[in-house]
């Protein structure tokens, strides 16, 4: 109960937190905010990417809507209780060493759950706007053909906290949401991929949707 | 808490204005019913801000000096945020960042209340100069980089022009 009301009140607090530095609001290009289950799948460039498009997401379809995220870091202490009963998380074990990682999160997709994944894998911190893209996109949209994929860009998160600082600086933020995608009889991994990755470049700002 | 008479003054000349305005831009929106022209819309919309604009100064001169030093603050605040997230900026520039923001913002409006005239006037142009780049310096490239402190030079002296 206590944990609860401590969940929610941190929750709320993220969220306003996460407005007040970065102004971050949500365009929905693509596809509006609609009570269905769907995976978000996003660029991955910083620890705050989840927490603003899980601010931008209206109450009813925050809770519904649980993040991929690494056990290595969101799995103990004060993240582990951020991360488990605010974000309601669905920890993965990037090494596999316990779990395969994709079997946890088509456990996940079962139950209901609306997802938030990062295809990437791991946070980019290069020049170049994408890393090349995990399978794991590919074998959860062909397992599940029922569920919506949608692309998400998450614009200048990066300049706001870069991998392995602590503080944010306050910059503007968006997250725009496109067209929802799935995989077409006979596609295979490759095309997928590739067209899920163009989907998120193509909304990036300054590049309106064809 | 209560406004001086030339306040009261100016807000009722600024609201007669507004009032003024906002009849002429409903009428406009009127005439034109069904077929609203984005003009119009347009006028009718810096018209509402304007108002909003007057509302939160008229606000700030309630709670008197503090009132109206925060709420410029605040402009400061959104005003470098706007302009920054516009430009480049490194990652090594990520601590002279937080410096400015957190730092240097609160530090100079402090210092504006407090009244210290001699130092107000010239952190921004004399220590801010000296100080962003350096920080840069260290954290990041071996090239500073001047446009960070060009710009929060900027809105910094900006905010405090107006006093």
């Amino acid at each position: 109960m206590i944990k609860r009301l401590a969940a929610r009140v941190i929750g709320m607090s993220v969220a306003g937190f996460a407005r007040a530095l970065t102004g971050v609001l949500p365009n929905w290009r693509g596809c509006l905010p609609e009570a269905r289950q769907r995976v978000y799948f996003a660029n991955h460039a910083s620890h705050g990417d989840f927490v603003l498009i899980w601010t931008v997401l209206p109450h009813a379809l925050r809770r519904a809507t649980r993040p991929v995220a690494a056990v290595d870091y969101w799995g103990g202490g004060v993240r582990g209780f951020i991360g488990r009963e605010v974000f309601n998380a669905v920890l993965v074990d990037r090494s596999g060493a316990t779990r395969e990682p994709i079997s946890v999160i088509m456990e996940a997709m079962e139950q209901g759950a609306s997802l938030i994944i990062f295809p990437e894998g791991t946070r980019n911190t290069g020049d170049q706007p994408l890393l090349p893209f995990k399978s794991g996109l590919y074998r959860m949209a062909s397992a599940r053909p029922d569920i919506e994929f949608v692309p998400v860009w998450i614009d200048n998160i990066r300049r706001v906290m870069p991998k392995g600082e602590f503080l944010p600086v306050p910059l503007l933020c968006s997250v725009t949401f496109g067209e929802p995608l799935a995989v077409k009889p006979g596609q295979d991994k490759d095309a997928f991929l590739t067209e899920a990755r163009d989907a998120m470049l193509a909304l990036r700002p300054g590049r309106s949707a064809a | 808490m209560s406004l001086p008479a030339e306040a009261k003054t100016l807000f009722m000349g600024v609201g007669g204005v507004l009032v003024v305005a906002t009849a002429i831009g409903q009428a406009l929106a009127w005439r034109a019913g069904d077929r609203p022209s984005n003009l119009v819309q347009n006028l009718n919309q810096r018209i509402f801000a304007w108002w909003v604009m007057v509302g939160l100064i008229g606000l700030a001169f309630l709670f008197g000096k503090g009132g109206t030093i925060l709420l410029f603050a605040f402009i400061s605040f959104g005003a470098l945020r706007e302009f920054l997230s516009l430009t480049h900026t490194r990652r090594g520039d990520h601590w002279t960042l937080l410096v400015a923001f957190f730092i240097g913002i609160p530090l100079q409006y402090y210092l504006i209340w407090i009244d210290w005239y001699g130092l107000y006037s010239i952190l921004v142009p004399v220590y801010g100069f000296l100080v962003l780049p350096i920080l840069s310096a260290v954290r990041g490239d071996p090239r500073s980089d001047r446009q960070s402190s060009f710009i929060t030079a900027s809105v910094w002296t900006g905010s405090t022009r107006g006093r």
